[in-house]
């Protein structure tokens, strides 16, 4: 028996040698001079901050995500389209108007591609627009309190996809629909879909001043699905390119139906024509409903204002405004290249990569080369529009980006890998694969005339093995690749948040000077704000009890509360007094059927509270504060609802 | 079997280490439960505790770290400057600092006795360096129950304004 035993160890033992030598070996091969190189050029020490902000969507998460390149360290969740618990983003009073829609509120929803405002053709790191793919909206973060501060939504729209991608001086955020739907809404039948379905393209504008958006006008288009899309810039600055597929305009079975015709349209839309049919008045106004959410920096405080109507253009009415470039089998991404010439038409179900010449087009159109149309919509010869194909470069090609040096990147979703390809000789260089399954691609400064060309990062729908098992659900990813040289280095992977659709970078160094520290007590126009423990009280309205609190490290003012009564109604109105960095403190109250309140030096939040139960309740800080943050707490007394005790509060003895 | 053996020695070994502790009952006994009722009593303190606390020691020479590094105070007290230096101290300071008792923080009356100008701008316009590095700070810092000085973002012209006040008190 011993014996045995003795065997068993010695296997065990020598099983267990033999595995560890393999390991080193199978180490030794992926961790050679190249590796340790793509270590260091990820590496950012301890304090060191990383070169390039990224923003990565977080998909059906709703968020967008902040992230460091090329470390990809996550230092930011902020919360845009679906409630934050962490942050009272859609909990508290002051931003539940933020989720506002003409469906009432509501609280999640699917975030698709952040863009960055731009000025002269170049990314300015003014704000981030994003957009809610189900129920359409855009919104604006500023950047330089990392906020979400507007988001407006969108009528006669579904599906809201080939958004928000805006202008080269930031004149218009742009957004198209996915579904078309019937305009106005109507109660018909689904198989009377051709010819009374519509697709809206709308243009909002972004006021120089301030960023307020305003939806301007919109496109009412053919009944297709509008995929994706891209601003022109240089050369072709005031045009706008959307993909379609469904041109076909099936209703059901879409992956079949809608993949009959060998090409669909690449739409090509005059936006600077349209501003002229709307100065001319060559508009219809149509009754609408959509919500139109502003977050005040001062107040603290959204407001939500519903809208009542819409300028809308027919492109059949307006000649010159649309036209039609043909482009094989259902294109996916719309990208047009720094200099604005090339407008690449990635053909999902294609072999070959469509890139579309400006300067082309615009001679055929000048020459009245029409080939036929849609709808009263012109199409195009595709053979006159053609700047070239790349040949067979992969399989599924879904986005290209730009290093600014010549050079187009574009990613395969079914072959799972990136493709560096050469605009003008479209001859591929180089190919990485990805793991796996690759969606977008982003190098900062892409969507821009001025790319940084030093990272690509592509964001990945599937990670299987990449990653410790987590359940049946696994991480989606991002992977960082230098692209500095003429073939491309994998550095990094690392995990993101949802399901990351575009992203967009950005230099630190334009954002980073820019970034509030604290709100200034003496700016703070909240109305119920206590700006001093002196301005501290509790007023009741009938049921109604409003408490005026403080705080500052480590205390509430108010902490002891009396005269509250079952039945009341309880405003929280907290302001932080706090004037330095990064020192926010967080409010709960045991029983409130909401979440916690972070609150930033400076600002004033409310959260409201049902007292059910007599009793004394204690609320604290949530937010790690000081040494005395375990006693930065307080009481509410609770009395019957015919109780006759005095509404009295106090801090301290006196 | 002689392994468990081993294994039980060294835990009964453990054991009695940590029951010696306990043994010896302290003998001062801290009294909580009682209502409000007694005071701690002036005999009760240790011996150990003849150095006279951070809050009332004077050192009118130290000029703390900090912007701050030369302060002439004129002869005159600026009144319209104590006016706005009150105000500002109602504003920022008052959450932690009542003029005449102590609250989170020390009251700030006779502070000039006690402190240079120097060293209050500083305490006021860099609180987070001066309770690191100035050895009153950092007693102060304790004194007060580890409570830290907040910067509340005063700038030096408002700082001087509500030093101009604390001439007042």
């Amino acid at each position: 028996m011993k014996k045995l035993l003795n065997l068993f160890f010695y296997l065990i033992a020598t099983a267990l040698l033999v595995t560890s030598c393999a390991n080193t070996d199978s180490k030794s091969e992926r961790s050679g001079a190249l590796n340790s190189s793509a270590a260091e050029k990820v590496y950012v020490a301890p304090g060191e901050h990383d070169e390039f902000y990224a923003f990565i969507s977080g998909g059906f998460s709703g968020q967008l995500s902040v992230y460091g390149l090329p470390s990809g360290r996550l230092f930011k969740v902020i919360p845009v389209f679906s409630q934050d618990p962490e942050k009272a983003w859609g909990y508290n009073e002051e931003t539940k108007p933020m989720l506002n829609t003409s469906h009432g509120f509501i609280p999640w929803d699917d975030a698709h591609h952040p863009d960055i405002s731009q000025t002269a053709g170049e990314i300015d790191g003014r704000y981030v627009f994003i957009n809610a793919n189900n129920t359409p909206r855009i919104a604006k973060i500023d950047l330089s309190t990392f906020e979400t501060t507007e988001i407006i939504e969108l009528p006669n729209s579904a599906g809201n996809h080939s958004s928000s991608f805006v202008t080269e001086n930031s004149e218009y955020v742009v957004a198209g629909t996915r579904f078309s739907v019937p305009v106005p809404q109507q109660d018909i039948s689904i198989k009377e879909y051709k010819g009374n379905f519509k697709g809206a393209l709308s243009f909002i504008s972004v006021a120089p001043e301030d960023g307020r958006m305003d939806l301007e006008f919109q496109i009412l288009m053919p009944g297709f699905n509008y995929d994706l899309s891209h601003p022109g810039r240089g050369k072709s600055h005031g045009w706008f390119f959307f993909t379609t597929y469904n041109t076909e305009e099936a209703s059901t079975l879409m992956e079949v139906n809608s993949s009959q015709n060998d090409k669909d349209f690449i739409a090509a839309v005059n936006w600077k024509k349209a501003e002229e049919y709307i100065k001319a008045g060559k508009y219809r106004t149509v009754p609408a409903n959509y919500a139109h959410n502003v977050y005040d920096e001062h107040t603290h405080t959204a407001t939500s204002t519903m809208k009542k109507e819409v300028k809308i253009l027919d492109p059949a009415e307006c000649p010159g405004l649309v036209y039609f470039l043909p482009t094989p089998k259902s294109p996916h991404g719309c990208d047009v290249d720094p200099s604005g010439e090339y407008i690449v038409g990635n053909g999902k179900l294609s072999a070959n990569l469509t890139v579309h010449s400006f300067t082309k087009m615009m001679s055929a159109i000048e020459n009245n080369k029409i080939d036929g149309e849609a709808y009263g919509i012109p199409i195009l010869k595709f053979e006159d529009v053609l700047a070239g194909i790349v040949e067979q470069p992969g399989l599924g090609p879904l986005h290209t980006e730009f290093d600014g040096k010549g050079n187009a990147y574009t990613t395969f979703f079914i072959s799972s890998e990136v493709v560096k390809w050469k605009l003008d000789t479209w001859e591929v260089i180089d190919r990485k694969p990805t793991y796996y399954s690759v969606g977008h691609i982003m190098i900062p400064g892409g969507n821009s005339a001025k790319p940084f060309g030093k990272y690509a990062l592509a964001m990945n729908k599937i990670t299987k093995d990449r990653y410790l098992p987590t359940g049946p659900e696994v991480t989606q990813s991002a992977q960082l690749y230098d692209i500095t040289g003429e073939k491309m280095e994998l550095l990094l992977d690392f995990p993101t948040i949802g399901e990351p659709h575009y992203a967009a970078g950005c230099p630190a160094d334009l954002i980073k000077p820019r970034s509030k520290k604290i709100f200034k007590l003496e700016e703070n126009q909240h109305k119920y704000a206590a700006k001093s423990e002196a301005d501290t009280k509790v007023v009741r309205e009938g049921n109604e009890v409003h408490i005026y609190m403080t705080m500052i490290r480590s205390h509430f003012s108010p902490d002891n509360i009396e005269g509250i009564k079952v039945g009341d109604k309880v405003y929280f109105h907290v302001t932080n007094l706090e004037q330095d960095y990064d020192v926010p403190h967080g409010v709960s109250m045991i029983g409130a059927n909401t979440s916690e309140l972070l609150i930033m030096p400076g600002q004033t939040e409310t959260f409201v509270w049902y007292p059910k139960q007599v009793g004394v309740w204690p609320f604290y800080c949530t937010d790690f504060c000081s040494a005395l943050h375990q006693e930065m707490q307080g009481y509410v007394r609770v009395s019957p609802k015919d109780s006759d005790i005095a509404l009295s509060w106090s801090l301290g003895e006196d | 079997m002689n392994k468990f053996g081993k294994i039980i020695l060294l835990l009964n070994i453990f054991l009695l280490i940590s029951c010696g502790g306990k043994q010896e009952e302290k003998k001062e006994q801290i009294t909580i439960g009682k209502k409000n009722t007694s005071v701690q009593k002036e005999s009760a303190k240790p011996k150990a505790a003849t150095k006279t606390p951070a809050s009332k020691r004077v050192d009118l020479e130290s000029k703390g770290v900090g912007p701050v590094t030369s302060l002439e105070l004129p002869a005159e007290i600026d009144q319209s400057m104590v006016a706005k230096g009150q105000d500002i101290f109602k504003k920022m300071c008052m959450a932690c600092h009542k003029p005449n008792k102590r609250f989170i923080g020390p009251a700030p009356t006779g502070i000039l006795k006690r402190r240079s100008p120097e060293w209050v701008m500083n305490m006021i316009l860099n609180p987070s360096e001066m309770v690191e590095k100035d050895p009153l700070a950092k007693e102060l810092l304790i004194e007060f129950n580890g409570s830290p000085m907040a910067n509340q973002s005063l700038t030096e012209e408002d700082a001087r304004a509500v030093l101009e006040y604390f001439r007042t008190l």
